[in-house]
């Protein structure tokens, strides 16, 4: 999947296209026409509406907008956990809306990664064994997947918490159990849904931390939030309202390197 | 008065708002409720069929029986002294009776097989035992009546021929006796006295039967032991009507048995509705909790829902019981008269009632004291039971394949699910192990003219229905506890497909966790049912089927509760997962 990153692809820009990368990187993430409806005729619904969008590679956006504008929704879809009514969806230049339920999970396994406002760790699983659970479901070795899952708990600053349940960690130390198995299989594209709406403060600080050094490391993320402390760390700030893209801010390089200036996030 | 009135209130509300499950619980109570009834009702239900045909029939008080015959060929004196021994008042007979060979319907029984006797007898009535004709008419020269039970056995009616020792006779008439058991003894054969003698042979020689009335019929035990010698064997009414008695005993003992067994499945099967119940209405709980209720409100309205549908249950297993009754006491083959409905005691309604209320009361104990305790804010945001760990089972599972990976978690978060469904296969396998045994051992001691014991015949007609019944029941027990494991499992079978597991690999991951508890249930069910045999057998040590009778047993359990699983787990499998992911708290 990684060599893909490497091929050249056209990019191919319509009049209607309104919101866009304008980085000229080949897209990691690319959708057209996205459009996500419920219920029928009068009932209809459009959660997501006609959603053009380009990530680049190693690019984090950040998805703002009120609660019930979609944003979930448009998350769920760029995973493949949900399929768009409309639209094409392409990642890392393979089509993707039109893909069986089979290619869809392999695909979620194997390039994508979640991370889930509710952190939906496994409560009977212990820290490293929720880590490791994608490399399992992956086919690979025992070992290689332990291995791999007690890298990333160190990474994330839980080494000494491998063996502990959910119930006895902290909300942030969840999250950042959960990146760590976002992580797991080094997805191209890491999605996460409102990271640090259950967290406080300090534990926000320790993920912004933890996707700050993502970010450095060329993860590609897609964050939706409602916090504009973690939007602000964004190289680009989309805005939706009813279903659409609405506006698009780039902040030059998002903030990295910036964190401990944040208003009220001193550590 | 009034939180009564309250608990009654949610308690209806609730039952109205899940019929299904209210309904499917309530077939469950009542199927356990009617075997055990059935089981209960049945004790002496032929005592009554018996008289009625000793009244009808004359039948005689005492029937006494020669070893031989006198050195002439007639009957021994120390036969017919008993026609004049003190309390004997009236007599008919002595009779011959012969032992030939038979040929009728496709058998042929020999006279080693002891499978039936001739009896010579007067085309007159006789004063004590006149068998009653029920179909054709009473013995003629070249004639032959046969007794309907054994008429049955053989596939013979009115118009048919059979051969005696080589000679045809037509069969004239079906009869009915009192001085013979119906069931559980060789056949009998009416010819007319020349026709008998003419059957004897030098190896098969005449011996007589004597049939007495006694001034007090209940004396007769008595008038057998002061009078039996060695060369007499004297049998009393008693002891016939007692023999007649046996076939409905072993069927009520079947029923007692599998009323039980079916019990035990009750209790699972309500115990997994009930905990299914439960997750699904644990914010109600919250709610509940919120305006007031108190532990032990919460806790009285869920017994109150269960008691209440114990209770109907045991009432409908009562009737059902009580008129399913005359079918197996039916004596349409052997008796006349018909036993009816047998009385329903206090005894009885007490035993039905209190057993389902014990179920009722088992299976809701352990989820209504859970209730009461949970915390409120829990209850209120519908927050998931924390599931069990078993370290050892997520250590090892993780060596397997996906499937099994997960439907090995899976079983590990519920162990008590998973017990109450395996003893609900170890209940069934030992129940069809049982049945398989004991058509084993009927096969075995087939007599050699190829007949059928009507008592076995009986006993097996009544194991397999209870054995139908049991299976029906887990079958809907097995697709319970699956949809239960499917509905608890929701949230981590959502975040193992967010994770990338295929809705193939999740739905055959649930079918797995069904078969980690099924295949030790079915092992456990193998010895069950055969130590089941092997208690209720009266003859010693039981046969034990083969090996491959028994690998078939265990591979075909596997198989129905795979295929019972599979659409609850595809039906789970199937659910966007964003849906569920959005719609679950942590």
């Amino acid at each position: 999947m990684r060599a893909e990153l490497d091929q050249p692809e056209g990019h191919i820009v319509s009049e209607t296209e309104t919101i866009m990368s304008d980085t000229g990187r080949s897209s990691m993430l690319r959708a057209r026409g996205l459009r996500k409806e419920y219920g029928k005729e009068a009932g209809l619904v459009r959660a997501v509406d006609a959603v053009d969008l380009d990530v680049a590679p190693g690019e984090t956006v950040a998805v703002m907008g009120p609660s019930g504008c979609g944003k979930s929704t448009l998350l769920h879809l760029l995973g493949g956990l949900d399929r768009p009514s409309a639209g094409e969806l392409h990642l890392a230049g393979q089509r993707i809306d039109q893909m069986g339920e089979k290619a869809l999970a392999r695909l979620r396994r194997d390039a994508i990664g979640f991370v889930f406002q509710a952190f939906h760790l496994m409560d009977e699983l212990t820290a490293v064994e929720n880590v490791e659970l994608p490399a399992l479901l992956a086919g690979n070795s025992t070992r290689a997947a332990r291995r791999r899952a007690a890298g990333l708990l160190e990474r994330v600053g839980l080494a000494d918490r491998a063996r502990f349940l959910p119930s006895a960690l902290s909300g942030g130390q969840r999250q950042r159990v959960a990146i760590a198995r976002a992580l797991a299989n080094e997805p191209l594209v890491v999605l996460a849904d409102e990271p640090t709406g259950n967290l406080d403060s300090e534990a926000t600080l320790e993920v912004l931390r933890l996707f700050e050094s993502l970010h450095e490391a060329g993860q590609t993320l897609v964050i939706v939030t409602h916090d504009s402390r973690i939007a602000a760390t964004a190289d680009r700030l989309i805005s939706m309202r009813d279903g659409a893209l609405v506006d698009e801010t780039r902040l030059a390089g998002g903030t990295t390197g910036h964190l401990s200036s944040l208003a009220g996030l001193d550590a | 008065m009034g939180r009564i009135l309250l608990i009654c209130r949610l308690a209806a509300r609730d039952l109205r708002r899940r019929r299904a499950e209210a309904v499917l619980m309530l077939i469950v109570i009542t199927a356990a409720a009617a075997t055990l009834t059935l089981g209960l009702v049945l004790s002496g239900a032929t005592s009554n069929p018996y008289l009625d045909t000793k009244a009808v029939t004359a039948g005689p008080d005492v029937v006494a029986q020669s070893a031989g015959a006198a050195k002439n060929g007639g009957p021994p004196a120390s036969l017919t002294a008993l026609e004049n021994a003190p309390g004997a008042i009236g007599h008919s007979g002595p009779y011959p009776l012969a032992s030939p060979s038979l040929r009728a319907g496709g058998h042929t029984v020999s006279t080693a097989a002891a499978g039936f006797t001739v009896e010579g007898r007067d085309q007159g009535r006789a004063p004590v035992d006149q068998p009653k004709v029920t179909q054709g008419s009473w013995v003629r020269p070249g004639g032959a009546v046969i007794m309907q039970t054994y008429a049955a056995e053989l596939g013979v009616r009115p118009g048919d021929r059979i051969t005696l020792n080589g000679r045809r006779f037509t069969v004239t008439g079906l009869a009915v006796t009192a001085a013979w058991p119906s069931v559980n003894a060789p056949g009998l054969i009416w010819l007319t006295t020349a026709d008998a003698r003419s059957l004897a042979t030098a190896a098969n020689p005449l011996t007589y039967a004597l049939n007495l009335k006694l001034a007090d019929p209940a004396t007769a035990t008595a008038f057998t032991n002061a009078h039996g010698t060695g060369n007499v064997y004297l049998s009393s009414w008693q002891q016939t009507s007692s023999q007649d008695a046996k076939a409905v005993q072993f069927e009520q003992e079947a029923l007692v048995a599998g009323s039980w067994l079916l019990s035990m499945l009750a209790i699972a099967s309500v115990a997994v509705l009930v905990g299914g119940r439960m997750a699904e209405q644990t914010r109600r709980v919250g709610l509940l909790k919120a305006v007031g209720g108190t532990p032990r409100l919460i806790a009285a309205v869920l017994l109150a829902e269960h008691l209440a549908l114990a209770l109907l249950a045991a009432a409908a297993g009562l009737a059902a019981g009580w008129l399913a009754a005359p079918l197996l006491t039916s004596p349409a083959d052997g008796l006349i008269g018909a036993a009816g409905a047998p009385s329903l005691t206090a005894v009885t309604v007490g035993v039905v009632a209190a057993v389902a209320l014990a179920v009722a009361l088992f299976a809701t104990f352990v989820p209504a004291i859970r209730a009461a305790r949970t915390s409120t804010v829990a209850a209120l945001a519908d927050a998931a039971r924390t599931p069990r760990r078993r370290a050892w089972l997520i250590a090892v599972s993780r060596r397997l394949p996906v499937p099994l990976l997960l439907g090995m978690r899976l079983a590990a978060r519920r162990p008590r699910r998973l017990m109450l469904s395996a003893a609900s296969i170890t209940i069934t396998v030992a129940m069809i192990v049982g049945v398989l045994t004991i058509w084993q051992l009927d096969h075995v001691s087939k007599v050699p003219g190829g007949l059928i014991n009507p008592v076995h015949a009986g006993v097996n007609q009544v194991l397999l229905v209870i054995t139908v019944v049991l299976t029906v029941l887990a079958a809907v027990n097995a697709i319970f506890v699956a949809r239960a494991t499917v509905a608890d499992s929701r949230r981590p079978l959502a975040v193992a497909r967010a994770l990338g597991a295929t809705q193939e690999q999740v739905s055959a991951g649930v079918s797995a966790s069904q078969l980690l508890a099924a295949l030790p249930g079915a092992i456990l069910g193998i010895p069950a049912g055969i130590g089941l045999v092997a208690a209720v057998s009266r003859n010693g040590p039981v046969a034990i089927l083969s090996a491959w009778e028994l690998i078939a047993v265990l591979l075909g359990t596997l198989l129905v509760v795979s295929a019972l699983t599979a659409v609850p787990a595809r039906i789970g499998a199937r659910r966007p997962v964003a849906e569920i992911l959005q719609s679950e708290a942590a």
